[in-house]
């Protein structure tokens, strides 16, 4: 089941985190798997955070792919 | 985020994969990714520059075989509390699901996490058992659980999968020709890049890994498209922002912990090596199998009639698609699946049911 949605650590309390998913949608989660903190934004399956969603790498793919597209 | 739906940026990938004039099949496994195909249009829009995209065996939910559902019916018959997914509780076994059950008095709780069984399990004294569903994106969400030693009422029967495995087994059958795999992004979130290069040497085939916007996965054809233009056989990431080399350590050193490889059925396939995840004999507590064998000794000793028109089995190989099933939005849908294809939200007959449903090209 790869549905996972991201979402950003709005506050953390050990293996627990309160996440904002947007148009407030603010739900508890496990966040056990990753080394996130507060201001994050994290991938979550099944009541879990599995990874960290690297943000400058977010950027870096939309100005590579504006590059390969460009040639 | 939306700038991965930008609709310019998607013309623009079409035409440069059309100069590259190629006319390939490309395999993903991922029920995800099918949605995105579906939902945006994708396979026409790509189909139109040569390029056909097809589902495998990307639906945990599907694969699971129909006995595993009769098992976890037979353990909510015998009066536990049975937790699983949505999608689990609507799947059909044979001939019924844990939803008929539950219809028949069983209880059956569906749970977003295996932390919420937990919970059920915390609540009462009666028997709880969660049917632990998955690849290796929701396996460790169960390992973790476990190594928090969940109460004694609590065990799991556990039917993860890996992927790789079925991977080989997909392409080792060469039933179909298959150019290029879109690798599934969040179960490689977990496990990384590694477990795909032995394939791409093995079989000598591309590989992209995909996140799962549309854009995520139309650059990834493209990457696809000029790996096989120009004759390569990597791994390329193209879901960097998520996706390390590496993988997610944590959790991969939680499912070494916790489990172990065995083999197993897949719906659709025969057995495949070393695909199933087992518990290791230190989680013999919390281990349905164990726990409960005489009740599941008895289903498997069963003789059960497989419905002979559902397709399920071709569909997830890749050799069939929902249209060509003549069940298809007839005698099967999802008010009244006769598989599971056609019940999980990751399944091709169901999202092809939820986003094209006429059959236009049959009379």
């Amino acid at each position: 089941m790869c549905l996972a949605i991201p979402a950003r650590i709005i506050d953390r309390k050990g293996d627990r985190a309160r996440v904002d998913f947007g148009d407030g949608v603010v739900r508890e989660v496990n966040v056990s798997l990753v080394d996130a903190g507060v201001g994050d934004h994290v991938i979550v399956h099944a009541g879990f955070a599995i990874e960290v969603l690297d943000e400058k790498e977010a950027k870096e793919t939309l100005r590579l792919w504006e590059e390969i597209l460009s040639t | 985020m939306f700038r991965y739906r930008d609709r310019n940026f998607a013309n623009k990938i079409v035409e440069k994969v059309r100069e590259l004039d190629v006319d390939v099949l490309l395999m993903h496994v991922c029920g995800t990714h099918q949605d995105t195909v579906v939902r945006y249009g994708l396979d026409t829009l790509l189909s139109s520059c040569g390029v056909k995209i097809r589902q495998g065996p990307g639906c945990p939910i599907c694969v699971t075989t129909p006995t595993e559902y009769e098992e976890i019916i037979a353990l909510a018959e015998s009066g536990n509390i049975v937790a699983a997914f949505g999608d689990a509780v609507a799947a059909p076994g044979y001939n019924r699901s844990l939803m008929d059950a539950r219809a028949q008095g069983s209880d059956v709780r569906i749970v977003y996490s295996i932390e919420d069984a937990v919970k059920v399990a915390s609540k009462t004294y009666r028997k709880v058992v969660f049917m632990a569903i998955g690849f290796e994106t929701t396996a460790p969400t169960t390992a973790s659980t476990l190594l928090q030693k969940p109460p004694e009422n609590f065990s799991i029967l556990c039917c993860h999968r890996y992927i790789p495995p079925a991977l080989h087994a997909l392409l080792s059958s060469g039933e179909m020709r298959i150019q290029g795999l879109i690798e599934p992004g969040h179960v490689s979130t977990i496990i990384g890049l590694r477990p795909y290069e032995e394939i791409s040497t093995k079989y000598q085939i591309p590989q992209v890994v995909a996140g799962f916007e549309p854009l995520d996965m139309m650059m990834a054809v493209y990457m696809l498209a000029k790996q096989i233009k120009r004759g390569e056989a990597r791994v390329q990431n193209e879901y960097t922002r998520t996706v390390r080399y590496e993988g997610n350590q944590k959790a991969l050193r939680l499912l070494d912990e916790v489990f172990d490889p065995s083999d197993i059925v897949w719906r659709g396939f025969s057995t495949i090596p070393n695909s199933a995840m087992k518990l290791r004999p230190e989680f013999s507590d919390y281990d349905a199998e164990l726990l409960y064998s005489r009740v599941l000794e008895q289903v498997r000793e069963q003789r059960f009639e497989e419905s002979r028109e559902c397709r399920c089995g071709e569909i997830l190989r890749g050799l069939a698609e929902p249209k060509d099933c003549l069940l298809f939005a007839e005698t099967c849908t999802p008010q009244h699946p006769v598989g599971p294809c056609m019940v999980s939200i990751e399944g091709s007959c169901s999202i092809e049911y939820r986003y094209r449903r006429r059959r236009t090209d049959r009379v």
